[in-house]
């Protein structure tokens, strides 16, 4: 998707997208005999790399907003996008062809005088929630976000519940005497 | 030849410890008299196991060493031209070594506990084996049969396709044996918690014997996730040292919990309370140790790390995965119900403490958890795409992670059964008056981003803390310093390794907290032309080719100014690797120590203009001294005589016995 795309109708990011942007990547020689299946995947493996490495002071100065102010907004909203064919990574830290062309979208957008909001709209409409690092709260993600503060709640309420057991226990009766052992005892007092 | 002996070898200790597994546990069952030859059997069946792994290991190494290619393993992971030392650390660069490595650790555990154990009672070690050579069984079945790393390849290619550039650095070649030995000591404290599932007692000696394990297990984890996070701060070249991604949470995760059980195997061991739980931990750890192998290997979660993807694999450790975890559930659910609770103490203790910790790490673990999984789950269950990123991660454990750290600067100082929170927070008086005057000064002078200075104030409290219960265990100022002297020497070692490692916490959160202030500039030069950044100028002077064993590269060179003088230049490389055709950026990083000056060089355009990023991380070299520190008072901590000596006395010489 080039910059100049934008203004087309939205165009979600459908999964098997995927695969087929890594095909564009360069890849490795064919040269060498094949391992079986495991060699197969390795090209895979092998151009998520070579697109997605990591080697790379990103963010190119020329592509920067000449406002200081609007370009650290870019920078602030670029965080939280995720680059799409990389794993984990923001379109900040990106090298891959779609995150540049993502950074300049935002760019595109925040010149034009859009909102951050209505900058991550713009680009979630196109792309879907899938671009968002942090995931907004929907249907979808009330578990995720829901989780922390219920896992807190219940282990809370366990160790409560463990704690006024602990002060509330009686101390363990001691184990009645063996036979020796009390033969021992009267010996000992006997004394 | 050599190959066909590893694999021998590898195959060899498949069958070892299959009867490790046999004997020791039905031995154990059979009981100490009716059993004992089984037992017997055991330990050497564990030290012969152990060998024929270290030999395996050894052939494969030795493939890596001599550059054999007709070695299918060799083939896709080395190339002649690599350096030495990344030829033999590429024995566990790749998916088939870093299992024998895996299972390698295993074997020396297991011998360790068969060699040292001789102090546990028998049946409680022949348990413990047994368990232990389960695992080996399963994680041999796995790479014998889906990862065999001896593996052979006609014709023989003329060379290899080296290994990921990424891998080809001293922080990685020694990240998997620190991870691992992590994982793997987990291993030892799981199949102690099996065994006294078993036994069906879990009392203060137990607690004793789990601790030290876990204890080194907790070292090296420390030590194995701060190698792969300095990594990635000064390979992956945009200065982070942490990710969220799903592979360093799987290594957080068991780390998270193995903090949580080392602090709960103190509570059995003191105060035998808490044994239920502290089991039910031991088991969830080695669970989590499980699932990050699994989260690596199967490529379930895709990540930069993930290098080996292959979802058969996947299916045969969830497999494995769901045999170890539910059967060990199973065996909890069966059994812990039987164990009697002991220990009576005010909520307000010691133990109320610990508790406290346990929740909240245990807590902590869970969310990174959900975090991590919820993706997949999303997928699967849902239908639906997300991303869960770290804004997500840092929005939920920072909450639980500012009380963990105000709430441990105060447990150390409560006493065990019933405290005075009042007299423990009086005791700290001059911590917090310190943290008060720091935090207005910091405001008033350095910046006023929230997050930053509640970092900094909450790592100076850990630290103050530290310092507070060591002065106070010495009477530092109350007595004459050589009685204070003389104190600290008294001190047993368990307290001062505690006391290290809980300021190291607290080194180590500064370093991150002052990744919040540090600024940052990317921008275009020209030879010549120079850019600021904190107090420095830097001017760059021009790029040069540079050219390593199997890798060519271009090397700038930016001169290092500060007030008006020149008093260093960093030089930050760009490499390329051409057989396996991948560009790598080495980070040039001056340290004085307490700042990183961090520079990057991009592209460069036809004029010789050049991307330049720098950043200065205020601190940043701390969270990894940090980590090493935390290390080092575990270590402080497992030299304790009482680890050592406090287990019941080994008998003098076993006595001969006359054969009946």
């Amino acid at each position: 998707m080039k910059a100049g795309d934008h203004a087309g109708p939205p165009r979600p990011l459908r999964r098997a997208r995927l695969p087929l942007v890594g095909a564009r990547g360069p890849r490795p020689t064919g040269g060498g005999p094949s391992w079986g299946a495991r060699g197969a995947l390795r090209p895979l493996a092998l151009v998520f790399f070579l697109l997605c490495a990591p080697a790379h002071a990103v963010v190119d100065p020329r592509e920067m907003l000449p406002d200081p102010a609007q370009e650290q907004r870019a920078r602030d909203i670029g965080r939280g996008l995720r680059c799409l064919v990389c794993q984990n990574q923001s379109i900040d830290d990106s090298n891959a062809d779609l995150a540049r062309d993502l950074r300049r979208i935002v760019r595109e957008r925040v010149a034009a005088g859009d909102s951050d909001a209505e900058v991550v709209r713009f680009v979630t409409d196109r792309y879907g929630d899938y671009v968002l690092l942090r995931p907004p709260v929907n249907a979808v993600t009330i578990g995720l976000w829901a989780a922390p503060a219920l896992i807190l709640l219940a282990g809370g309420a366990g160790a409560f519940a463990y704690l006024r057991r602990r002060r509330a226990a009686t101390p363990p009766e001691a184990a009645p005497l063996s036979p020796e052992e009390r033969a021992r005892l009267r010996h000992l007092t006997a004394e | 030849m050599i190959p066909e002996l590893g694999h021998f070898a590898l195959v060899l200790a498949l069958l070892l410890a299959c009867a490790q597994a046999v004997t020791s546990l039905v031995g154990a069952q059979l009981g100490e008299r009716r059993g004992a030859l089984l037992i017997a059997a055991g330990p050497p069946t564990a030290i012969g196991g152990a060998a024929f792994v270290g030999l395996s290991f050894g052939c494969l190494m030795w493939s890596y060493a001599v550059s054999d290619f007709s070695v299918a393993n060799v083939v896709q992971n080395s190339h002649s031209l690599k350096p030495m030392l990344y030829k033999l650390t590429g024995t566990w660069g790749n998916h088939e070594g870093s299992m024998v490595l895996w299972i390698l650790i295993l074997g020396l555990c297991s011998a360790a506990v068969a060699w040292f154990g001789g102090n546990l009672p028998a049946s409680l070690r022949a348990r413990v084996l047994g368990v232990l050579g389960l695992i080996a069984v399963g994680f041999l079945l796995f790479t014998i049969l889906t990862s065999n790393p001896f593996e052979r390849v006609w014709p023989i290619p003329e060379d290899g396709t080296d290994l990921n550039p990424l891998l080809q650095d001293p922080g990685l070649a020694f990240h998997p044996p620190f991870l691992y030995l992590g994982y793997v000591g987990t291993a030892v404290a799981f199949a102690f918690a099996c065994a006294a599932l078993i036994e069906g007692r879990v009392d203060a000696a137990w607690g004793r014997w789990v601790r030290p394990w876990t204890l080194a297990a907790w070292c090296a984890l420390t030590l194995g996730i701060a190698l792969g996070s300095w990594w990635a701060y000064y390979e992956l070249g945009w200065g982070g040292f942490w990710f969220w991604d799903p592979v360093e949470n799987a290594s957080l995760m068991p780390w998270l919990l193995a903090t949580a059980l080392l602090h709960s195997a103190i509570v059995v061991e003191k105060r035998e309370a808490l044994k239920v739980w502290t089991i039910l931990l031991a088991i969830l750890t080695f669970s989590l140790s499980l699932l990050g192998t699994f989260l690596v290997r199967s490529g379930i979660l895709n990540s930069v790390h993930a290098f080996a993807n292959d979802p058969d694999r996947g299916v045969f450790i969830l497999i494995l995965l769901a045999v170890t975890v539910g059967g060990s559930l199973m065996l909890f659910a069966w059994r812990a119900p039987a164990m009697v609770p002991q220990g009576v103490f005010a909520p307000l203790s010691r133990e109320g403490a610990l508790v406290l910790n346990n929740l909240l790490l245990a807590t902590l673990c869970a969310v990174v958890f959900v975090g991590t999984l919820y993706p997949l789950f999303a997928d699967l269950v849902l239908g639906a795409k997300i991303t869960v990123g770290p804004p997500f991660f840092n929005a939920t454990t920072f909450p639980l992670f500012v009380p963990l750290m105000i709430a441990m600067a105060v447990g150390p100082l409560l006493p065990w059964k019933r405290a005075d929170l009042w007299a423990a927070l009086a005791r700290l008086r001059l911590a917090m008056a310190v943290v008060a005057v720091f935090a207005v000064v910091y405001i008033a002078a350095v910046d006023r981003a929230l997050l930053p200075l509640l970092g900094f104030a909450v790592a100076l409290w850990v630290v103050l803390a530290a310092a507070t219960d060591l002065a106070d265990r010495i009477k530092l100022g109350a007595v004459p310093l050589g009685d204070s002297w003389r104190r600290l020497r008294g001190l047993p070692r368990g307290a001062i390794g505690g006391i290290i490692a809980h300021a190291a916490v607290g080194i180590c959160v500064a370093g991150i907290a002052g990744k919040g202030i540090a600024p940052e500039r990317i921008t275009l030069l020209r030879p010549g032309e120079t850019t600021t950044i904190a107090a420095y100028t830097i001017r760059f002077e021009g790029t040069s080719s540079v050219a390593g064993p199997n890798w060519t590269g271009t090397e700038g060179r930016l001169v290092v100014i500060r007030d008006g003088r020149e008093i260093g230049a960093l030089t930050p490389q760009r490499r390329f690797y051409p057989v396996a055709r991948m560009n790598t950026t080495e980070a040039a990083i001056r340290t004085s120590g307490f700042a990183d000056l961090y520079g990057v060089i991009g592209e460069s355009t036809a004029d010789g203009a050049t991307v330049v990023r720098l950043h200065f991380n205020p601190l940043a070299p701390w969270i990894w001294f940090g980590a090493v520190l935390m290390a080092l008072g575990g270590l402080v901590s497992l030299s304790d005589r009482r680890l050592r000596v406090g287990v019941p006395a080994r008998r003098r010489a076993p006595v001969p016995v006359a054969a009946e």
